[in-house]
């Protein structure tokens, strides 16, 4: 093969992955985002350093989270100090809490069990010990 | 290369010269001290991370994260940019064929900068972390230690701006009228690139840093959210400073492996042109990708596409660089020295790097790695695994021109086999321990989580071993620098043809035509 047809060649290679990388990401972050109408909000607040949840009909929590099996729910992120970043590994839940923002994640959890919630933004001091958790109970109604 | 440091002088000499090699070797010695100290920090980080709840060396979250503070600052800011700069000084007046650098005081200034800047992020060790992101850094820092971390990093950033103007002018005005800029060699091209970007990027953090000051003293709000501000705007200023300076970091690491390489296959590099077209697409398309550290912010969907695409786009120049060492080095004689083995590990490794970026860059999977220990892979492999290895290759490759003795070959090749060992085991395992979810920049984690706990065992051990090889490095590099062999002066390493070294090496002020 010549000079540089052996380059050219090459970089297509190149090209064509990255192009590949960014169409497939673009599907499938559109369907990501893409939140079902009938999604129940929570709101999220973080603050040094644990995670208070509020839901829709006004009953709180703090640090240990409960959910319905089978159910959407979407995250309202709110922080009241610094920036956090709200975490459940287990189910790819990720979203900075950014004071001054309203910030959105959601997801339908459809195994139950109990599941890590953790701070992914560093936060000071007990960053590391930010840490709650998610429980998701069948539902019984 | 001049040999100055071969007759002996006393250190005050060195010290107050404005030479371009002496401030070349300043630079270089202050990046290296900087490296073993910053190095004994991530010793204390690893080992303290290898016992879960135990508070092993580091008792409480406070010091750990200052610890790894200034462990971030200090490898970036006093190792990667002071090395590249004294190489940068030593090499590219000769390779320009000038006299010295174009503003000889200006370059003692920009260097004698860094010391300072240096002592302040010691003494005031913050705990920002290297991001610094506001609002933790305006409303709840410590001072004075925060305020140190910004006069600190202010006199740092200025010291680049004044080395980068020099670099620009020595290379644009001073070069030798019969070489044309196309057959400049390639790492003053990419010191020329890296100080053109550092020109346009640096401003904005400067202000930034000042803004966050004013912010911190009660007198503004810019990234204060309790005081009418936005710290998503502190974010942006800063990654549009900063993802450009991660080429800054790394070009001047592939402008070494140009060097080495083509020397040590013994055969004409593949492509001068496609090299300078690499530099100079990486240096203006990286300007275009900062907000993929932004992804979870909040940011709507077009504006993260639109950062991935300038991402994506930056990618083939990396590429470029590959393919050109791979077909300098397609069928040659190679001969593989120190600074060759150090040169292709660097090659492998920036290869797998530049793999992990990519995903990096794709959103949805940037929502699994943001935040964890994957991005503390990513970066150090690019940061140990390419920028550390190019610059260790040209130590070795410079050191008998510069003591006029030789390294010992046998003790070069356990440092390097430790080095790549220990670099693969500690930083592949880092990805793998943020796929597990670990999240970065903790100061303990539940010992229960016993996948966490294994691997990072696994990537201690293999810190221990990275650190064990630097420990290599250093005794060797002190011990064979007064008791080494007479290098051959000619032909240090006998690739055989003098064609293969650069002609200064034996003519400070001769010709070039070796280029
Ligand atoms: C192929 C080229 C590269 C691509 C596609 C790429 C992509 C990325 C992306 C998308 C992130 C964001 C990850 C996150 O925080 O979620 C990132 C982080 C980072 N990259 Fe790269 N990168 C590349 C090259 C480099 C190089 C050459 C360096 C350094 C010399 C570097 C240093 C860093 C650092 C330090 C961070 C983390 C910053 C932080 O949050 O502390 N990257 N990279
Ligand atoms: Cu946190
Ligand atoms: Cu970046």
């Amino acid at each position: 093969m010549g000079h540089d047809t052996a380059e050219w060649v090459f970089v297509a290679v190149v090209i064509a992955v990255l192009v590949y990388v960014g169409v497939d990401s673009w599907i499938v972050q559109k369907e990501v985002e893409d939140v079902p109408a009938d999604a129940e909000v929570i709101k999220v607040t973080g603050q040094q350093w644990f995670w208070s949840f509020e839901h829709a009909d006004g009953t709180k929590e703090i640090s240990t989270l409960h959910l319905k099996k089978g159910h959407a729910y979407k995250f309202e992120i709110y922080s009241r100090d610094v920036m956090h970043s709200f975490n459940i590994p287990d189910w790819v839940v990720f979203e900075d809490a950014v004071p001054g923002h309203t910030n959105h994640a959601w997801f339908a959890p459809n195994e139950v069990g109990t599941y890590p919630i953790q701070c992914r933004e560093y936060c000071g001091l007990l960053h590391y010990n930010m840490r709650g958790s998610l429980v998701v109970e069948d539902d019984k109604s | 290369m001049v040999l100055e440091l071969q007759k002996p002088r006393p250190v005050w000499q060195i010290m107050f010269s404005t030479h371009h090699t002496d401030v070349g070797y300043l630079y270089t010695i202050t990046g290296l001290t900087f490296l073993f100290m910053a190095g004994v920090l991530a010793m204390i980080i690893r080992t303290h991370l290898f016992f879960p709840g135990e508070g092993v060396l580091v008792s409480d979250s406070a010091t750990f994260n200052r610890i790894f503070t200034v462990h971030g600052l200090t490898m970036l800011f006093l190792f990667a940019l002071p090395v590249a700069n004294g190489i940068g000084n030593i090499l590219v007046p000769i390779m320009v064929r000038y006299k010295d650098m174009a503003y000889p005081k200006l370059n003692a200034i920009a260097f004698w900068m860094n010391p300072v800047g240096g002592a302040l992020l010691w003494l005031g060790f913050a705990d920002v972390s290297w991001v610094s992101y506001a609002p933790y850094s305006i409303i709840r820092a410590p001072g004075p230690a925060a305020d140190m971390f910004i006069f600190g990093m202010k006199i740092l950033g200025i010291s680049s701006i004044l080395s980068s103007i020099n670099f620009v002018v020595t290379v644009l005005k001073c070069k030798h009228p019969d070489l044309s800029l196309r057959r400049v060699p390639l790492f003053a091209w990419s010191m020329l690139t890296v100080s053109l970007m550092t020109l346009i990027a640096m401003p904005t953090y400067a202000a930034a840093l000042i803004m966050m000051l004013t912010d911190r003293l009660g007198l503004s709000g810019f990234f204060n959210p309790f005081a009418g501000g936005d710290p998503i705007a502190y974010l942006h200023l800063f990654w549009f400073t900063f993802h450009p300076e991660v080429y800054i970091f790394l070009l001047p690491a592939i402008g070494m492996m140009y060097e080495i390489i083509p020397r040590f296959s013994r055969k004409p590099l593949y492509s001068q042109a496609s090299g300078v077209f690499a530099f100079v697409m990486l240096g203006i398309i990286g300007f275009a990708s900062w907000g993929h550290h932004m992804y979870s912010t909040g940011m709507d969907f077009t504006t993260k596409v639109v950062f991935m695409i300038g991402t994506l786009a930056a990618v083939p120049a990396s590429g470029m660089h590959v393919f050109n060492f791979l077909a300098t080095m397609w069928g040659a004689r190679i001969r593989f020295a120190a600074p060759m083995k150090f040169a292709v590990g660097g090659i492998a490794l920036f290869f797998s790097a530049g793999a992990g970026g990519v995903l990096n860059s794709a959103m949805p999977l940037d929502f699994i790695s943001h935040g964890t220990y994957w991005v503390v892979g990513h970066m150090h492999l690019f940061l140990t695994g390419t920028i550390g290895f190019g610059f260790v290759a040209m130590v070795y490759y410079m050191f008998p021109y510069i003591t006029g003795r030789m390294y010992s070959e046998k003790w070069a090749n356990v440092h390097f086999i430790g080095m790549f060992w220990g670099t693969v085991q500690v930083f592949f395992t880092q990805h793998l321990l943020g796929l597990e979810g670990m999240p970065r920049r903790i100061y303990d984690y539940p010992p229960e989580f016993t996948s966490w706990t294994q691997l990072n065992q696994i990537a201690t051990v293999g810190a221990w071993i990275l650190g064990a090889s630097f420990a290599v490095f250093l005794a060797s590099l002190i011990y064979y620098s007064a008791k080494g062999k007479p290098a051959n002066m000619d032909d240090p390493w006998g690739l055989g043809g003098k064609y293969y070294y650069p002609v200064a090496a034996k003519n400070p002020h001769g010709g070039h035509s070796g280029y």
